[in-house]
């Protein structure tokens, strides 16, 4: 499974997938693995996304308008597991569209094309019966977010229920970049330790993660960091034909 | 072991057969930020309904403060002119702000103050969530934040003043189609990101558990008082029941303490809009270009959505209705027909506005006019010693605007 962190801090970058259209993606993720991205997180554009912050939204919105899908966003992965066979690659999607194609596809088609695990942002462990079962039979490694405002017993459950890695929110709120990275964070992920640690199971930081900075506090604790936002803003203010260069020395930068 | 075959979100008997689960709809779809605070609901909602102090405080306020019971009134100059049964509407619109909305507002503002959270935030589409919110946090002296989509702040302009008269603050809602779904989003956004100090008052039997059932415990009143009051006045239960459903509270308020009543035909009316095709309408059950099993904004239940599984525009004329998604209670009715579900258009919800308006002197909310264009269509078939009751759960005040444009009230035709 090439969901690993050999390199600390790890990094796992976040894409709009689809914004500003699928070959750029493709391009752009393409040159953040080339840079050090350890995971690229496939984002499915969804016309209700009601935990992002406006910079996700907006991408967001210009996604489900050019008419990007779940199917198109698969198969941006399948291009990317053909290029690069040991990037990370998880599928990254509100729960909806996935239902849609069915649970039992989603997963068969998510593994075929590569993927190695998948999040989704509106599905919580006690719902997640079938979806484990469907996501253990296709070799996919379910990730599940862990927040401040989860109580330990819940955060157990998250530990054991994730493969992969533990997706950490760095405070209470939605998607979107801040100044500095919530003393929740530090808290949520020694609370989080006592639990996936046992399971050899690697921790990430997000929410908020913008830039070099960010990442060196994150590594004081975690063992990787999410960068979304600020990666998905960059490429709304990029020109297309320079947004994969652009990205890959942003991401480059991160761990200096 | 799937107890589900329409749906494409596997659900085993035993998830089926937990709290919050209405068959295979309902459940809390959420993000992870925001299940300790349901969880924290949860169980304070219990604990306040197992109190009587708080049943008897509540009653108190819906009695002297809301005005119920409110009537049963025979509508007989309509129903003579129908020349079928007797209809009766309940009487919501007289309730105190102007709709049944105030019923659930009420209590969940009561439970808001017993948990110590002094910060309310809400979602409003027609504006009435909105003004009985505002009503409430006044009552109580809490801060208020409601949201509303930029289109239904136009469309219900005078509520959005209510509001601010009542000491609301109520911020305009610009994304998506900027109605009430788009209201929920961004109030769940604001909650996910103050969850600790503020208590989200959910408007309608939407949303994730415990919302669906705790605002149907809310206004199950409407259905507790109607069935008493046609047994007083009829010896007899009604023939069938009408209530438009657009997330579907008043509705199921109504319903509920008839759901045993297996004579009782249960009838839904959703908004059908101006035409059938997806985004011309609100009507989940539609059968077709209607709404299929999905997660929307907490909840599974019928969802209208394209093939890709992105939420469909929707459009009514009336703000309330003009949803995507229904709660999850009514998918399950609808599923097991318990309960049978129909659709107005906007130009029979506007025509049985001005019906009931110049037949009872009663002017409806474009919402319940929807109801009452359902009970005008099924008069004329219904035998004379039928009974129809409407649940009328608000008045048209709010729709000044949009009736003396549609039904040209500034012209000579008047």
């Amino acid at each position: 499974m090439p969901i690993e962190f050999k390199k600390k801090p790890g990094i796992v970058a976040y894409l709009t997938a689809g914004d500003p259209d699928l070959a750029t993606t493709r391009e752009i993720a393409l040159a953040a693995i080339d840079n050090g991205a350890n995971v690229i997180e496939l984002g499915v554009p969804f016309s209700d996304p009601l935990a992002d912050g406006p910079v996700i939204q907006r991408a967001s919105q210009r996604a489900v308008a050019r008419g990007v899908r779940l199917t198109d966003v698969l198969e941006v992965a399948r291009q990317l597991r053909a290029a690069r066979p040991a990037c990370g690659l998880v599928v990254f999607s509100y729960l909806n569209p996935v239902v849609r194609m069915g649970m039992k596809n989603f997963c068969a088609a998510a593994a075929a094309a590569g993927a190695d695990g998948v999040l989704l942002t509106d599905m919580i462990v006690e719902e997640a019966g079938e979806y484990l079962a469907e996501m253990k039979a296709n070799g996919l490694a379910p990730i599940f977010l862990a927040a401040p405002t989860s109580p330990d017993a819940r955060l157990k459950a998250i530990a054991e229920a994730s493969e992969g890695f533990v997706y950490a929110i760095s405070r209470v709120g939605i998607t979107g970049t801040q100044q500095n990275v919530a003393g929740d964070a530090s808290q949520l992920v020694a609370r989080l330790r006592a639990f996936t640690e046992p399971r050899g199971i690697p921790i990430a930081v997000g929410f908020g993660i913008s830039n070099a900075e960010h990442v060196r506090a994150v590594a004081e604790f975690a063992d990787a960091a999410v960068i979304g936002s600020a990666l998905v803003a960059m490429i709304e203010i990029t020109k297309p034909s320079q947004a994969p260069a652009a990205i890959g020395r942003f991401i480059a930068g991160l761990r200096a | 072991m799937s107890v589900s075959a329409s749906s494409e979100l596997p659900v085993s008997s035993a998830v089926a057969a937990r709290a919050g689960r209405f068959g295979v709809y309902g459940g809390r779809y959420v993000p992870e930020t925001l299940v300790a605070a349901l969880e924290e609901l949860e169980q304070a909602y219990a604990a306040a309904d197992a109190d009587p102090a708080f049943h008897a405080e509540l009653d108190d306020l819906l009695h002297h403060y809301c005005g119920r019971p409110t009537p049963l009134y025979f509508a007989k100059r309509m129903s003579e002119q129908l020349g079928g049964a007797k209809i009766y509407l309940k009487r919501e619109d007289l309730l105190h702000t102007g709709a049944h909305k105030i019923n659930n507002a009420l209590g969940q503002g009561m439970l808001a103050r017993r948990m110590g959270k002094r910060r309310i935030i809400a979602e409003t589409g027609a504006g009435q969530h909105g003004v009985a919110t505002a009503t409430v946090c006044a009552l109580f002296g809490m801060q208020c934040v409601i949201y509303m989509g930029e289109e239904d702040m136009r469309r219900q302009e005078l509520n959005v003043f209510r509001m601010r008269l009542l000491g609301a603050e109520v911020r305009c809602v610009s994304t998506g189609s900027k109605t009430l779904k788009d209201a929920i989003n961004e109030a769940m956004r604001d909650w996910v990101t103050n969850v600790r100090d503020t208590y989200y008052i959910l408007g309608s039997a939407l949303g994730a558990h415990p919302y669906p059932t705790m605002v149907r415990n809310f206004q199950r009143v409407i259905g507790r008082e109607a069935r008493a009051q046609i047994l007083e006045q009829e010896g007899r239960l009604p023939t069938a029941i009408v209530a438009c459903v657009g997330g579907g509270s008043n509705a199921i308020g109504i319903f509920y303490d008839f759901l045993g009543d297996k004579d009782v035909r249960l009838i839904g009316v959703e908004a059908g809009g101006r035409g059938t095709a997806l985004g011309d309408h609100a009507a989940r059950f539609q059968k077709e270009n209607g709404g299929v099993p999905g997660v929307l904004q907490g909840t599974f239940s019928y969802v209208l959505q394209d093939e890709a599984g992105q939420i469909a525009a929707t459009h009514s004329v009336s703000a309330g209705l003009d949803y995507a998604s229904v709660g999850p209670e009514h998918a399950m009715l609808h599923d097991s027909c318990r309960a049978e579900y129909t659709s107005a258009s906007d130009a029979e919800a506007l025509a049985a506005t001005s019906a009931l308006a110049r037949t009872e002197g009663i002017l409806p909310a474009l919402e319940s006019a929807h109801a009452i264009a359902e009970a005008m269509k099924m008069a004329p078939k219904t035998a004379k010693t039928d009974i129809l009751m409407v649940n009328l759960s608000g008045r048209g005040d709010k729709d000044m605007g949009i009736l003396a444009r549609e039904l040209d009230l500034k012209g000579a035709k008047v």
